[in-house]
């Protein structure tokens, strides 16, 4: 799986499937802190996704 | 997860909802706020603090939606690798939409980029770019019935308890959904139609709308003292959800005794070398350009 954060506009490929809620869990991230997207498409905690999958992590934080 | 309103694969969660539902809520909570909160009457032309970055598009976009007559401003504050590009999908944005847009930059203002200012001096980057911001935004937008910003219900908590940690209660009494303690013409009133709504909320209404803005954060921004305060509250509000509005809730209840207690008095002088409102003899921003820009 490849991991794009967006914040930093870092790439990270990892080995993993499951749900998105498990994702976060094992990328040490809050999931209060981004929203999760499949090819433009919004994921929540419940969806699966898999090793093949490109997933970008959005963080919603802004201001200073 | 299935949307609980028509039960369509859910995009968001929580609540779940599909992605027409998700636009459709915030939308009406923002009409709310703006009808229970009176931040608005019928005709008023508003200008709209924009930055290019979500908050403040999705503002914009629900303002311009619900028929208001909408400008809006952007300052440029100089800050290179971040405000050209959230400036340019502004640009994108207001001509898409057929809005109106001004641009104001401190370089042009003040003889210098905050990158500048902030290269030769010790300056808090927040505090300053703060104070700067807000004088220019009320120097160009007071001709208008208000201005609208994008903060939204987690830029509100974390002020309330920025406030309340470093023992600033007369701050405290400046915040709420439409601020104003000091009715004076030289201030224009400020409203926060997104005040209610949480900041995932808004990214996604922002996202699901497609504007096409980016979700990255300025470059000072993890500096800042509100930076740890917005962490702490997140790892609150993912042990306890609803921390965060719980937060706003009980400060709306406490505020009209905290502004009869102690917000400051209505006297407002003028600065004496720009004639911008001032406390004292020359307003904070023209203190400040004095010690980081003419230091030479």
């Amino acid at each position: 799986m490849i991991v794009y954060l967006e914040s930093t506009e870092e790439e990270k490929r990892i080995s993993f499937s499951g749900t998105v809620k498990m994702l976060l869990a094992e990328l040490r991230i809050n999931p209060h802190t981004v929203l999760v997207a499949r090819y433009g498409q919004l994921l929540v905690d419940d969806d699966t996704v898999s090793d093949t999958d490109r997933i970008e992590i959005l963080s919603v934080i802004s201001g200073g | 997860m299935r949307c609980s309103r028509c039960g369509a694969k859910a995009v968001f969660s929580p609540p779940p909802s599909c992605a027409r539902h998700l636009i459709a809520a915030v939308e009406r909570e923002a009409a709310r706020t703006i009808r229970e909160r009176r931040l608005l009457r019928k005709g008023d032309r508003v200008a709209v603090a924009a930055s290019g970055g979500k908050d403040s598009t999705a503002c914009l976009a629900i303002l311009h939606r619900l028929g208001h007559d909408v400008t809006a401003i952007a300052i440029d504050e100089g800050i290179k690798g971040y405000r050209g590009r959230t400036l340019e999908d502004l640009r994108r944005f207001t001509s898409e939409n057929g809005i109106p847009l001004e641009v104001h930059s401190f370089e042009e203002e003040f003889g210098a980029t905050l990158d500048s200012m902030l290269a030769r001096t010790k300056e808090n980057p927040c505090t300053a770019c703060g104070i700067l911001r807000r004088y220019l935004l009320n120097k160009h937008a007071r001709r208008f019935d208000a201005i609208a910003t994008g903060h939204n219900l987690d830029d509100e908590a974390q002020s309330v308890l920025m406030n309340l940690l470093r023992n600033q209660i007369g701050p405290l009494t400046r915040l709420g959904p439409a601020t104003g303690t000091v009715a004076d013409p030289k201030f224009a009133r400020r409203i926060k139609p997104l005040y209610f709504i949480p900041e995932r909320t808004v990214a996604a209404y922002a996202f699901l709308s497609r504007f096409g803005v980016r979700f990255s954060e300025c470059p000072y921004a993890s500096t800042a003292y509100r930076a740890d305060v917005r962490d702490l509250l997140n790892r609150l509000e993912q042990r306890q959800p609803g921390t965060t509005r719980t937060v706003i809730d009980r400060f709306l209840e406490l505020l009209p005794a905290l502004r009869e207690r102690y917000a400051p008095d209505g006297e407002v002088a003028s600065c004496k070398v720009c004639g911008e409102p001032a406390r004292g003899s020359r307003c904070s921003a023209c203190a400040l350009v004095e010690r980081v820009v003419r230091i030479e």
